[in-house]
C-alpha cells in the first residue's frame, strides 16, 4: 500500500502531464525515497495508481540506474567511474571505501548501514573524484576527506 | 499512390511512393536481409542487418525506415554493404550460445540461414559469452536469452497482432531481455505466435522442443478442426504424431495467425483414451470387438428396423468432413428412409443464408472500412476473426464497432461501444445508425445472440443503411456452416435434435461425432449407434461405438463461418479407427443398400455429386486441391430445412467441446480453460 | 555549490551573473536585466527573434552544434496540435558539468529563454528533463519556478502580454541515453529511454508526437541575451558561424579545473596553460579530449587549436559538450579508452545489435589487453571493431563508443603494443598522480 503521502506527491507530478504513466519516474523515485528501493509490491503499487501494468512499469524501472529493485542499506554510495574520475584518482578512493567497508560494489555493510555501486559520471568532473550518498553529491575526495563524509551518514 | 523509379542494382525498379526500400527490393526480387523488419509490425531499425548504401547519403541506411523516392539510387551488393551485414552477424554472435545442434531451430533457423549467406567463416570473439538460464513462461512458451537476438518481433506481434501485449523488455543494454506479464510467467492467449515469429532458438513450445529436428517431420497443411474460423495449420508428423502445428508458410485464409488450438491443440489425437477398436455393448459392459463384426451388427439391426418401418434419428456433426455430411444425409434419407437427421446448430446460418444477403470472406474483415461486431467476444470465440479486425484497425484504420454485454477485447479499438442487457442486441445496434450509415461499407458479425426473427431484423437494418453491407453468421465449429448447408438438417416432418433425443419412441439412433447427451436427457431406449473418437458421454450409453478418425487423419473439405471451403489434408493415421466415410459405406454395403444411387464413398467423388447438386458448392476443384480457400454461394436458402433454435456452446480460447477436453496442452495452461482471461 | 574562481580570460555573457549574492533569485535577475529579453521579444515579434537566432549563429551546445534559430524555425507553427518546450538537462557525458552551474546559479536564465521559445512557437507548455543524479538541482528550478509564478513571470498572462506558459521540472533516474532527444522524449512521456526512429525530428513530432523545441540548457541559457543585445553582438564574440561564447568545463591534470565561459574559437592551448593554470605538478601534457567523453582524443601536439565546431571537425575530433579533459604524461591511453568504452558500454540502451554487442565485446578486449593479456591482432581488432560500429548503430551513442576507440588505437598504436602479451601496465608501475 502506498502511503497517503505518497499517492498526494504521485498524484501531483502525474496532474503535470498530459498522461499520467508520464510520472512514473517520478513516482518511483517518491516511493524509494521513502523505502530506501522499489519492492515488488511498491511497484505494483504505483503501476496501479498510474494506470500501468506491472511489467510495464517494471519494463521501465530497470532501464534506469537510480531504480534499486532490490533491498540497499540505509544510505547508497554511488561512487563515478568515469573517465575524468578516474584521471582524478578513482582508483584509491574506491580501494579506500571498499577496504573501510568491507565490501565489494552490489554489496551493503553488514550493519545495514551502505550499499556501495559503482554510477556513471555525476556531472562534477571539475571537482573530481566524485561521489554521491544517497541525493548528496561530495566533491574533491580523497581518503581522508572519505572517511569524514561518511559519519555523517547513520 | 502515384508510383516513384529507382534504381536498385543498377536494376529499375518501380514502387508506389513511401514504399519502405526493403519492400521494394524484395518485390523486384532483391533480398535485402533482415531480422527486426516484420511486414505489417511497427518499425524497429534495430538490428541493422538492412543497412545499405543510398546514392548522397553519408552513411549507410536502412532500408526497413527509407521511403522510396524518384530517383533514388541505391545499392545492395557493393564489397561496404557485405562488410556491414558480416559484421552485424559478427556482433549478433558474440553472446550467441552457437547451440544450434541441440537448438529446436535449427535447420529452420534464420540466423543460421543469415550467417550461411552473409556472415564469416570464423569467429574472432575471444571473450566470455554472458550466461543466463532457460525460462518456463507457461507450458506453451520457453525463452532461452542467451539465444535471443532481441529482434522484438515477439513483443509488437503479441502486442499489435494479438492486442494482449504479454510480452515486454527488461532491463538495459546487453543485460536486456524480454519479459513475460507476470513477472516469471505468462498470463496470456498461449497462442504461440511469438514462438513462431522468432527468427532463432530463443522462445521455444512446450510441445515441440527437443522432441525431434524439422527435416525429421512430413509437414501437411490441413485445416485445424477446432473452431469455425478455418485456419490453415501445417502439421509436424514424425511416426504418425504431431509435433507441432504452425503455418511459417502463410497459406491458407490465416496467413501466419494460429491460435493455441491451432499450434498445439492437436494433441486429442493422441490422447491415451483414444478409441482404437469398435465396441459392441453386452451383458459385461463394452466388448472389443473387429470391424467387421461391428459393422454386421450396425447394419444389421439397422436393415431389420428399415424392413418393418422403424423409426430412425440421425445426428451429425459439426467437425466431419462436408463429403461426410452430405453422405450421411443422403444415406439417411435415401437408405434408412428417415427425415429426422439434425446436428448442433451453434449459430443461425439458416436464417442468414435464406436472408439472400451478401456473406463477408475472412480477407474481408481484414479490408472492410468498418466492423461491427454483435453479441459475442469474438477474441475469445473466434480469435482469427479478431485478428484480422485488429489488423484491419492497425493498417487500415477501420472503424469497429462493438455492441455487448461485457468488456470484450475488441472495445480496446473500438470507435463506438454499446453495453446491452441479454435480448437488446438488436436495440443496441439501432443506437449506432447515424454512424453505421456514414460509413462507406460494413461487416456485421453476429452470434447466437441474434437468430430467427432476430436475424431478418438485423438484416433489414443492414439494408436500410444506404450501404454495402456483408454478414458473417457465428458458428462454433470447423465445419457447423457446413453441416447447414450439406443438409444435415430436417425437413418439413423431420425431427430436430431436441425433438429426437425426447421423443422416446425413435427405433434407432445414430450420433455422428457429436455427444447429445452432455446437453440432452434421452428418452427412450433406441439402438444407439456412435462414431467418436472418444468415449464420451453418448459414447458410454450407446449400443455399438465405432472408433472415427480425427479430422487430421482424414481428407475432405470443410466450410468456414465465412462459408469459405477449404480442404482437409490427411496428416497421419491412428491404427484402428476409420473416416466417418467410410463407416458410412461400410454401412450402406452391409446393409444392401443401392450403392449406384449413393456413389462412391471416396471423398473426391462425393465432392463432385456435391459440386452439382448443392446450391453454391460449384466450385473450382483446382484451386481447393492446391490449398486454396473459395467461398460457396449463393446458396439457395435452403428452403426445405426445418429451423430451430441454436446455442452456441460458449467455448472459449481454451476449451474446444470434446476435442478440447482431451487435449493436454488446453489443459495445462494456466489461463484456467472455461475462465475467460481477459488481455 | 561553489563555483570555481573565475579566469580574467573568460568573456561572461551566460555566467555574468555567477557568484553574485542570491544569484539563484528572481531579484538578483529582475536587478541585472532579467525578463527584459522576453518583454523585447514579445514587442519584436516571432519572425524577428528567429532572425536574430539565426544572426547569433548560436549553435547547440549539447554536443551536435546543430544552429538553434534554424532548429526553431522548423516547428510548424500553424500546426493544430498543441506545442512543447523541452529543456535537455540530462548532462551526462563524461567530463561535462557546465548545465549544472547555469542551472544552478541562474535558474531563471533558462526559464526566459524557455519563455521565449514558447512565445516564438506558440508553445504553452515546457519540461525541463533533469537527469536523476541532480536532484538538488530539481529543488532549485522549482524554487525558481514557483517564484516566477508567483511574481507573473510563468502562468496565465504573462506580464500582461496575453502570453501563457507553465513549466515543470521531470526528473530522469540515471540513463545516459536519455541525452539523446529522441530518447528523452520517450523517458519524459514516462518510458524506457530508447531513442525514436528519426525522421521524424522533434522539432515535427516531439513530445507526444506534437511539435517540439528541444534544446539544451546552455543553448536556451544563451537566448535571452542574444535577443536582449541583439544577435550581432553575440555572433562578434565567437568566430564565423560560431557564435558566442561558451562553458568549457576543463577537468583532470590541471592545476585550476573548473568551467569558463570563454569566446568560440578560444586556443585550446592557451585554456589549458592560462586559463586553467598549466598542467598540475610540472608533468609534461599528453592528450586531451576536447569536448567530452564522445571526442577524439587529441595528441598534446595537436593541441594548438581553435576550438570552435569547425576547426574540431578539420582535425577529425569534435567540440562536443565543452568537456576538456586534460591528460599528463604519466596517464595510461589504454586505461583511459578501457574507462571511456566502460561508460558507453553501461550506458547503451540495447536497443541495437552493433552497439549492444559491440561496446560489450570492446570492453572485454579493452580490459583483456590492459591486463596483458592481448596478443598483437587483438590491436587492430579493437580499431575494426570500432569501425564496424561507426555510422551504423540506431542512434549517436554507438559512434560516441567508436569514435574516441579508434583515435585512442590510431594515435597511440605503440602503447596499446606496450600492453600485449603479460606484459604489465607500463603506467600503474608508477606512482598514482591523485
Amino acid at each position: 500500500m502506498l502511503t497517503p503521502e505518497e499517492q498526494r506527491e504521485i498524484e501531483q507530478e502525474a496532474a503535470s502531464y498530459p498522461e499520467r504513466r508520464a510520472a512514473s519516474i517520478d513516482a518511483l523515485r517518491i516511493v524509494q525515497r521513502r523505502r530506501g528501493w522499489v519492492s515488488d509490491e511498491a511497484l505494483a503499487d504505483v503501476a496501479e495508481l498510474l494506470g500501468m501494468s506491472p511489467a510495464e512499469l517494471e519494463s521501465v524501472a530497470t532501464f534506469y540506474n537510480l531504480i534499486f529493485r532490490k533491498p540497499v542499506g540505509r544510505h547508497v554510495i554511488l561512487i563515478c567511474d568515469s573517465v575524468s574520475c578516474w584521471i582524478m584518482g578513482y582508483t584509491k578512493v574506491r580501494d579506500h571505501l571498499k577496504a573501510r567497508l568491507g565490501i565489494n560494489f552490489g554489496e551493503t555493510t553488514s550493519d545495514g548501514r551502505f550499499t556501495l555501486l559503482p554510477i556513471v559520471c555525476l556531472g562534477a568532473c571539475d571537482r573530481a573524484p566524485v561521489m554521491m550518498v544517497d541525493e548528496d553529491t561530495h566533491l574533491d575526495l580523497t581518503p581522508a576527506r572519505i572517511d569524514a563524509i561518511l559519519e555523517r551518514y547513520e | 499512390m502515384a508510383n516513384v523509379k529507382l534504381t536498385i542494382d543498377g536494376k529499375t525498379v518501380e514502387a508506389p511512393a513511401n514504399t519502405l526500400l526493403i519492400e521494394a527490393a524484395r518485390r523486384a526480387g532483391i533480398e535485402i536481409p533482415a531480422f527486426c523488419y516484420y511486414e505489417g509490425l511497427a518499425l524497429q531499425a534495430a538490428c541493422r542487418m538492412c543497412l545499405v548504401e543510398v546514392e548522397k547519403a553519408p552513411k549507410l541506411m536502412t532500408a526497413c525506415t527509407l521511403p522510396v523516392a524518384e530517383g533514388m539510387v541505391v545499392r545492395t551488393n557493393t564489397p561496404q554493404v557485405a562488410q556491414a551485414r558480416k559484421s552485424m552477424l559478427e556482433f549478433v554472435l558474440t553472446n550467441h550460445p552457437l547451440d544450434c545442434p541441440v537448438c529446436d531451430k535449427g535447420g529452420e533457423c534464420e540466423l543460421q540461414d543469415m550467417v550461411f549467406r552473409y556472415g564469416a567463416g570464423e569467429s574472432r570473439f575471444l571473450e566470455v559469452k554472458q550466461h543466463v538460464d532457460e525460462r518456463e513462461w507457461s507450458p506453451v512458451v520457453f525463452y532461452d536469452r542467451p539465444r535471443c537476438i532481441l529482434c522484438f518481433r515477439c513483443v509488437r506481434i503479441c502486442a499489435e497482432g494479438m492486442g494482449v501485449a504479454a510480452l515486454g523488455v527488461v532491463n538495459r543494454g546487453a543485460s536486456s531481455e524480454i519479459a513475460p506479464n507476470r513477472g516469471d510467467h505468462l498470463e496470456c492467449d498461449e497462442c504461440g505466435m511469438c514462438i513462431d515469429i522468432c527468427p532463432v532458438g530463443a522462445l521455444t513450445s512446450g510441445t515441440y522442443r527437443y522432441r525431434t529436428r524439422p527435416w525429421e517431420m512430413q509437414h501437411v497443411g490441413t485445416i485445424c478442426t477446432h473452431c469455425a474460423d478455418g485456419c490453415k495449420t501445417t502439421l509436424g508428423i514424425r511416426n504418425n504424431r504431431i509435433h507441432r502445428g504452425n503455418n511459417r508458410d502463410r497459406s491458407g485464409v490465416n496467413g501466419e495467425f494460429l491460435c493455441i488450438k491451432g499450434r498445439y491443440a492437436g494433441d486429442f489425437a493422441h490422447h491415451e483414451e483414444r478409441l482404437l477398436t469398435p465396441l459392441v455393448r453386452s451383458q459385461d459392459g463394452f466388448k472389443p470387438v473387429s470391424w467387421a463384426e461391428a459393422i454386421k451388427t450396425v447394419a444389421g439391426r439397422f436393415a431389420e428396423i428399415r424392413q418393418r418401418g422403424g423409426k430412425f434419428g440421425v445426428i451429425g456433426s459439426n467437425h466431419t468432413t462436408n463429403e461426410e455430411n452430405y453422405y450421411l444425409q443422403k444415406l439417411a434419407r435415401t437408405g434408412l428412409g428417415t427425415n429426422n437427421i439434425d446436428h448442433h446448430r451453434t449459430g443461425d446460418v439458416l436464417s442468414l443464408l435464406r436472408a439472400r444477403v451478401p456473406l463477408a470472406t475472412t480477407a474481408d474483415l481484414y479490408h472492410s472500412k468498418a466492423v461491427l461486431i454483435v453479441g459475442v467476444d469474438l477474441a475469445q470465440q473466434h480469435s482469427f476473426l479478431a485478428y484480422q479486425i485488429r489488423a484491419n484497425w492497425r493498417h487500415h484504420q477501420a472503424r469497429v464497432y462493438t455492441v455487448r454485454r461485457g468488456p470484450v477485447r475488441e472495445d480496446k479499438i473500438a470507435a463506438r461501444i454499446v453495453s446491452v442487457e441479454p435480448g437488446g442486441e438488436l436495440a443496441g445496434v439501432e443506437t449506432l445508425r447515424d454512424d453505421l450509415a456514414k460509413e462507406p461499407e460494413l461487416v456485421i458479425l453476429f452470434g447466437d445472440a441474434i437468430q430467427g426473427e432476430a436475424v431478418a431484423r438485423l438484416t433489414e437494418f443492414g439494408s436500410s443503411l444506404g450501404i454495402p453491407v456483408k454478414y458473417v453468421c457465428l458458428v462454433d465449429y470447423s465445419n457447423s456452416r457446413g453441416a447447414v448447408e450439406m443438409g444435415v438438417l430436417p425437413a418439413e416432418g423431420g425431427m430436430t435434435l431436441p425433438e429426437m433425443m425426447a421423443a422416446g419412441d425413435l427405433d434407432a439412433l445414430w450420433v455422428v461425432g457429436a455427444n447429445p447427451l452432455r446437453r440432452h436427457a434421452l428418452a427412450g431406449k433406441p439402438f444407439l449407434v456412435v462414431q467418436d473418437l472418444f468415449l464420451t458421454e453418448t459414447a458410454q450409453a450407446a449400443d455399438v461405438v465405432l472408433p472415427a478418425a480425427s479430422a487430421y487423419e482424414k481428407s475432405g473439405t470443410v466450410t468456414n463461418v465465412c462459408g469459405e471451403v477449404q480442404r482437409l489434408q490427411k496428416a497421419f493415421e491412428t491404427p484402428g479407427t476409420k473416416t466417418d466415410l467410410e463407416i458410412f459405406g461400410l454401412i450402406a454395403r452391409e446393409m444392401g443398400l443401392d450403392l449406384k444411387q449413393l456413389g462412391p464413398w471416396t471423398p473426391s467423388a462425393v465432392f463432385a455429386e456435391i459440386a452439382r447438386t448443392v446450391p453454391g458448392y460449384d466450385l473450382p476443384v483446382e484451386v481447393l486441391e492446391a490449398g486454396g480457400a473459395v467461398q460457396a454461394g449463393p446458396s439457395d436458402g435452403l428452403p426445405d430445412a426445418v429451423w430451430a433454435p441454436v446455442q452456441s456452446a460458449g467455448d472459449t480460447l481454451f476449451t474446444s467441446g470434446t476435442l478440447g477436453r482431451y487435449s493436454k496442452m488446453l489443459n495445462a495452461v494456466r489461463e484456467a480453460p472455461g475462465e475467460l482471461y481477459r488481455a | 555549490m561553489l563555483y570555481n574562481e573565475p579566469s580574467p580570460l573568460e568573456v561572461k555573457v551566460l555566467t555574468r551573473r555567477f557568484g553574485l549574492p542570491n544569484s539563484q533569485s528572481l531579484d538578483t535577475y529582475l536587478a541585472s536585466d532579467g525578463y527584459k529579453a522576453f518583454r523585447k521579444a514579445v514587442e519584436m515579434g516571432p519572425e524577428k527573434v528567429l532572425e536574430e537566432l539565426k544572426v547569433s549563429n548560436l549553435r547547440g551546445r549539447g554536443g551536435a552544434g546543430f544552429p538553434t534559430g534554424m532548429k526553431w524555425g522548423f516547428v510548424p507553427r500553424n500546426s493544430p496540435k498543441p506545442k512543447y518546450v523541452v529543456v535537455n538537462a540530462d548532462e551526462g557525458e563524461p567530463g561535462t558539468c557546465k548545465d549544472r552551474l547555469l542551472m544552478e546559479n541562474d535558474p531563471h536564465q533558462l526559464l526566459e529563454g524557455m519563455l521565449i521559445a514558447g512565445f516564438v512557437v506558440d508553445a504553452h507548455v515546457g519540461y525541463i528533463y533533469v537527469r536523476g543524479e541532480y536532484r538538488y538541482v530539481i529543488e532549485i528550478l522549482d524554487r525558481a519556478i514557483a517564484e516566477a509564478y508567483e511574481r507573473g513571470y510563468l502562468g496565465k498572462n504573462i506580464l500582461g502580454t496575453g502570453f501563457d506558459f507553465d513549466v515543470y521540472t521531470h526528473t530522469g533516474a540515471g540513463s545516459y541515453e536519455c541525452g539523446e532527444e529522441s530518447a528523452l522524449l520517450e523517458s519524459l512521456e514516462g518510458k524506457r529511454g530508447v531513442p525514436r526512429i528519426r525522421p521524424p525530428f522533434p522539432a515535427v513530432a516531439g513530445l507526444y508526437q506534437c511539435p517540439t523545441v528541444l534544446n539544451n540548457v546552455e543553448s536556451f541559457s544563451a537566448v535571452p541575451a542574444i535577443i536582449r543585445d541583439g544577435g550581432a553582438a553575440f555572433a562578434a564574440l565567437g568566430t564565423p558561424k560560431n557564435g558566442g561564447t561558451r562553458l568549457f568545463c576543463i577537468s583532470g591534470h590541471v592545476n585550476k579545473p573548473g568551467v569558463y565561459e570563454l569566446p568560440m574559437g578560444f586556443n585550446l592551448l592557451r585554456m589549458i596553460n592560462e586559463v586553467a593554470g598549466g598542467v598540475r605538478g610540472g608533468k609534461k601534457l599528453k592528450a586531451v579530449i576536447p569536448g567530452g567523453s564522445s571526442c577524439p582524443v587529441l595528441k598534446a601536439e595537436e593541441c594548438d587549436i581553435s576550438m570552435d565546431f569547425d576547426s574540431l571537425a578539420k582535425a577529425k575530433s569534435m567540440l562536443g559538450s565543452g568537456g576538456v579533459i586534460v591528460m599528463d604524461e604519466d596517464t595510461c591511453m589504454v586505461k583511459a579508452a578501457l574507462r571511456i568504452m566502460r561508460f558507453y558500454q553501461h550506458e547503451s540502451c540495447g536497443w541495437c545489435i552493433p552497439c549492444r554487442e559491440g561496446t560489450l565485446w570492446l570492453r572485454k578486449l579493452l580490459a583483456r589487453v590492459h591486463e596483458g593479456g592481448g596478443t598483437q591482432s587483438d590491436v587492430p581488432l579493437i580499431g575494426e571493431l570500432a569501425k564496424n560500429m561507426l555510422g551504423r548503430t540506431f542512434c549517436p551513442l554507438g559512434d560516441a563508443a567508436a569514435m574516441p576507440t579508434i583515435a585512442f588505437v590510431e594515435k597511440f598504436r605503440e602503447e596499446f603494443e606496450a600492453h600485449l602479451n603479460g606484459a604489465p601496465c607500463p603506467f600503474e608501475s608508477k606512482p598514482v598522480s591523485a
